[in-house]
């Protein structure tokens, strides 16, 4: 057989796989095609090596997994042949990457062609240990690359040199035995070796400081004059690119005078006049001559002050900024933003230009220029340049707001002179994109305007006038209603008008249909909703004659099937009907938060406001629609381990704000308090001994008992995990007609035990102090979740309080966790502590469960923490 | 219009944070100071991929990941629009010549002007030079850096390697050889 008679099969084949209509046709054809170079491979058959190796890399590109063709590569480049040799590597740089242990196998055939006698062959040995060679093959090779650096052949000299790029990278010790060979390149007449040769340099420079000392005293001067040579040299037809004699050796010798001229005040005297030179003669109607440009700026910005030059500089950037070609606009933009920490005036100057860019049509100039803008804002231009985004946001679209409104509101909040300029300017962001506004904004808003107390009736009065026009904007509906629900009256007596502001007639009725149409137009968010209950109670105190309507819009609420809200409405309504008396002493106006302890608390909450934006995966036990609570977030992140955890967020203050602290239940998950829910979180509030409704409440106790039984019921199921309200078991059964429904489904609980597999328990913790195991049922009908009942043994001799188990779990994954049964955990194992989760997997069958743990504890007043993984769980769950 | 926001988006993809750094390695390690080209790719108006070569460690999941959300963010771009994309901190230079995007992903502060050179100077020599786009990308770029700024220079590198699988094809298909291929 003839191994070069095989081409056209490959052709055929992706002619084959281009045929092909669907992508389940290409698969198969794939497939197929695998199938037959495996076998080849099995069968060692060397006739069809070389283009079995060319299909696997088009099989590669397509996507398929290739792996079982590397050992391939390196019986191809085992062999004698140059054309064998040539696809083995080729296949080698594109099937592997230095992280694959194979690799190493190849580092003795790549030290035999390395010192082969073809050029060509050590070509192909330089160019694959330079694309792809890992630390240790470098240490392995690095001689025999430093020889090849001697050598006269140009073409070898460069390919080492790049190669020796690759290894200095790899293993930085290595630098000091390539410094001579690299200075050698230096002296070099051949563009190729001499442009690897810079590039060598430059990066030995960045590796290593000697080897900068080095070629700063010996070569600044030589490079000098290499840059003139090559600036000043005629026309060279095999390197002239649009009338510029090889622009990437201009580039890269301007790149290394850079980092020999930086924090050097000689060496940087020494290039002043070329740079002057290139900064001004140098063509700038190519792209080739911007981007010797770009690099002469560049290399002006980072060496020691000449005024003269950055003059020089900032008048290119000027010019490219007000270029019509897109690219040079863009690079513009990317400098001046690198040229603001040398000389933020010049750049201001082309405030107006900037401001231009940030509607420009193309996404990455706008996205650009925004975030030049946002570097240029400062106490004196902020009211303009923050009006013109404002009423650029008007008009962007959709994709461009979210990055828009998140620059305009930092810039507002950092800069803002007053307090009245900081409000209007945040209403008109809330007005015209109100949906990208993030939480800790908001709320910082909210935290301005209780502490702004001659602005209230005027916040108001322009939140009313705001909601009318853009009540399609939730996050200024929300910010509404709150404003309502505590000035209320101000709203409707126009009580601190300002000058400027123009009279309004508001009457009860009109503030209270606000807040009527919120709750009806945002029915499925939960925290909204709330928001309008806490709103519409605080009005009843305002507003004595509308209390009626007032009573019955919180009573439609009374039946909903989220815990939460059914929870305030009934409260609400019984404040509202037997307590008239403490009425008035409840609703007061909230107590106005302290400014600077929220941006204190908020700057420590910073990183974790990121990492809870990137999705939150603990479904808190009691926790509300958006349950970005601190102790989730801590979890989260490693980083902020020994923060205290109810200070590391401010991300609770809303929640302090609207009299409820939906996140205590997870802090203090264990305690009695917390089996009782928020519920009495909020009646400690507002400051009521005993809860009123008890009757009307164990009823609802009662309604969700079933979940501590058995969470089998399929309605009942989708209804608790909305809210996940961890409820006393309890078989008091209220009047309430959804219970003939439970009574109805008790039976099937029975069968649950002796239905279904049987998980084996695991010890999914421990440690000297502290044992924790699971043992795991499944819901009949529903493979996809278990119930894990987990048991914390202590194993030392003192007894742990304020016991705190935590969990996080990856995104396909959502778990609930049901409070623990104490949390004193009594010492040497007398007595355990129980808790429950239910883990949901999304990826059942294909992902097996994993969690993360956190457990805290006091020992002898002394607090405790530890942290783990558990990746044991029993395979099928 | 165009879906650049798309990158910040996507940062969530499998854990959300300490969970990713503890399962999975990050996908990409950023090296801020070196200057290189970490990859390159080739990919039809069809959003078909006609060559990659990738000069930083990529596992094969993310190479096709790097390729779906390039192609959906690149083939989607209007006309006249500048060469670059901001892509998961780092900028993606490219330039379309007939149906075939070119596209090479540097870091945030290299020169992009400079790259648009490199992609035409490789097209110039596809053009002028009628052979495998690998060996002459390996003639032009090693280790993310360029090596070869004479376009004439690399065609005669490439013609001599090819005219070495030349030779040796032929003297596979010579006689004599057949003829001791069958009497070994």
């Amino acid at each position: 057989m003839n191994p070069f008679s095989s081409g056209t099969r490959l052709r055929d084949m992706i002619r084959s796989i281009r045929g092909c209509k669907t992508a389940a046709e290409e698969r198969a054809v794939v497939r197929k095609e695998c199938a037959s170079i495996r076998a080849a491979i099995s069968d060692n058959d060397n006739d069809y090596r070389h283009r079995n190796m060319a299909k696997l890399m088009f099989i590669h590109m397509l996507g398929y997994p290739t792996h079982f063709g590397q050992m391939e590569c390196l019986k191809l480049i085992a062999a004698p042949g140059f054309p064998e040799k040539r696809i083995g590597y080729l296949g080698l740089m594109l099937l592997l990457d230095e992280r694959q242990e194979v690799l190493m196998l190849v580092t003795n055939s790549l030290k035999q062609d390395l010192n082969h006698t073809n050029q060509y062959i050590v070509g192909l040995a330089l160019c694959a240990l330079g694309n792809i060679c890992s630390a240790e093959m470098a240490r392995d090779l690095a001689p025999e690359v430093e020889r090849l650096l001697q050598l006269r052949d140009p073409n070898i000299r460069k390919k080492a040199a790049l190669c020796s790029i690759r290894i200095i990278k790899k293993v930085p010790d290595l630098a000091e035995n390539f410094v001579n060979p690299a200075a050698s390149l230096l002296k070099e007449k051949h563009h190729g070796v001499l442009l690897t040769g810079i590039q060598l340099c430059t990066d030995l420079c960045e590796v290593s400081t000697e080897a900068l000392e080095f070629f700063r005293k010996k070569y600044t001067e030589g490079l000098v004059k290499v840059l003139k040579d090559v600036v000043n040299s005629p026309y060279a037809p095999e390197y002239d690119i649009s009338g510029i004699a090889d622009p990437f050796l201009h580039i890269r010798l301007l790149r290394i005078l850079r980092v020999l001229g930086h924090g050097d005040t000689d060496a940087s005297d020494c290039m002043n006049d070329i740079l002057a030179q290139v900064a001004t003669k140098t063509e700038s109607n190519k792209n080739a001559g911007n981007a010797i440009l770009y690099e002469c700026v560049e290399t002006i910005m980072s060496i020691e002050d000449s005024s003269g030059l950055r003059v020089l500089a900032i008048n290119i950037l000027g010019r490219f900024l007000s270029n019509r070609d897109n690219n040079i606009r863009y690079v513009a933009l990317n400098m001046l933003m690198r040229a603001i920490t040398v000389d933020s005036q010049a750049v201001q100057r082309h405030r107006a230009t900037i401001l231009e860019c940030v509607k420009d049509l193309d996404a990455s100039i706008r996205k650009k220029a925004l975030e030049l803008v946002y570097l240029l804002v400062n106490e004196n231009n902020v009211t303009s340049l923050s009006k013109e985004l404002i009423d650029y946001l008007e008009v962007t679209d959709q994709e461009f707001k979210g990055d828009l409104t998140e620059k305009i509101c930092s810039i507002v909040e950092k800069f803002s002179p007053e307090k009245i300029w900081y409000i209007d300017q945040m209403l008109k962001v809330l007005s015209l994109a109100g949906n990208y506004v993030k939480d800790e904004v908001w709320h910082a808003l909210i935290v301005v305007i209780s502490n702004a107390s001659n602005l209230h009736g005027y916040t108001v009065r322009l939140l009313y006038r705001a909601v009318q026009l853009s009540g399609e904007q939730e996050i200024l509906v929300r910010v509404a209603v709150w404003c309502i629900g505590e000035y209320g009256e101000m709203l409707v007596n126009s009580i601190g008008m300002l000058e400027k502001e123009e009279p309004i007639t508001v009457t009860e009725c009109d503030a209270i249909d606000v807040i009527e149409s919120a709750c009806k137009q945002y029915s499925t968010d939960l925290a909204t909703r709330a928001m309008c209950l806490v709103a519409l109670l605080k009005l009843s105190c305002r507003f004595p004659s509308s209390s009626q309507r007032i009573q019955d819009i919180i009573a439609q609420n009374k039946g909903s099937l989220l815990l939460e809200l059914q929870q305030r409405s009934i409260e609400f309504d019984s404040i509202l009907q037997k307590h008239q008396n403490i009425r008035s002493a409840l609703c007061e106006r909230m107590p106005v938060l302290d400014e600077s302890t929220y941006v204190g608390r908020r700057a420590g909450s910073l990183p974790a406001a990121v990492s809870t934006s990137q999705g939150a995966v603990l479904d808190l036990s009691n926790g509300v629609g958006k349950p970005s609570a601190a102790p989730l977030v801590d979890l989260l992140d490693l980083s902020s381990d020994d923060t205290p955890v109810p200070n590391s967020s401010g991300n609770d203050f809303l929640h302090d704000l609207l009299g409820v602290d939906l996140s205590i239940a997870s802090t203090e998950t264990g305690t009695n308090q917390a089996q009782k829910s928020g519920a009495d979180v909020l009646m400690d509030l507002l400051s009521i001994g005993t809860l009123p409704s008890q009757s009307s409440l164990s009823s609802f106790d009662g309604l969700f008992s079933s979940r501590d039984n058995s969470a089998s019921v399929g309605g009942l199921e989708n209804l608790s995990s909305n809210t996940t309200l961890p409820v006393q078991a309890s078989t008091e059964s209220g009047g309430f007609p959804m219970m003939d429904l439970l009574d109805a489904l008790s039976p099937s609980e029975q069968n649950r035990e002796d239905s279904g597999p049987t998980y084996p328990s695991v010890v999914a913790y421990e440690s000297s102090s502290l044992r924790i195991t699971f043992n795991f049922s499944k819901q009949p009908g529903n493979v996809r979740t278990t119930l894990v009942e987990a048991n914390f043994v202590n194993k030392s001799s003192n007894a742990y309080t304020d016991f705190i188990f935590q969990a996080a779990v990856p995104k396909f994954l959502q778990l609930h966790l049901d409070p623990a049964s104490n949390n004193v955990l009594p010492a040497s194992g007398n007595g355990l502590i129980t808790q429950k989760l239910r883990v949901v997997n999304s990826q059942h069958g294909k992902k097996s469960l994993v969690m993360r743990i956190r457990i805290a504890y006091k020992l002898n007043d002394k607090d405790v923490k530890e942290e783990g993984q558990i990746s044991n769980f029993p395979p099928g769950l | 219009m165009i879906p650049i926001s798309r990158n910040n988006k996507n940062s969530g993809h499998l854990f959300p944070l300490i969970q990713r750094q503890i399962l999975s390695p990050p996908l990409i390690i950023i090296i801020p100071s070196s200057k290189m080209i970490h990859f390159v790719l080739l990919i039809s108006r069809q959003g078909k991929v006609r060559l990659t070569k990738w000069y930083s460690p990529y596992s094969q999941k993310e190479r096709s990941k790097v390729i779906r959300e390039l192609s959906s963010l690149i083939l989607t771009r209007a006309p006249r629009l500048c060469n670059f994309v901001e892509w998961r901190g780092f900028k993606v230079v490219y330039k379309r010549y007939a149906s075939l995007y070119f596209c090479m992903c540097i870091n945030q502060d290299d020169n992009e002007l400079e790259v648009l050179e490199i992609i035409h100077h490789y097209v110039e020599i596809l053009d002028r030079y009628f052979g495998s786009a690998y060996f002459i990308l390996d003639e032009i770029l090693i280790a993310g850096e360029l090596q070869e700024s004479s376009k004439k220079t690399v065609a005669r590198l490439v013609a001599a390697q090819d005219s070495l699988v030349e030779a040796a094809k032929e003297q596979a298909n010579s006689v004599s050889f057949i003829i001791s291929q069958a009497t070994k």
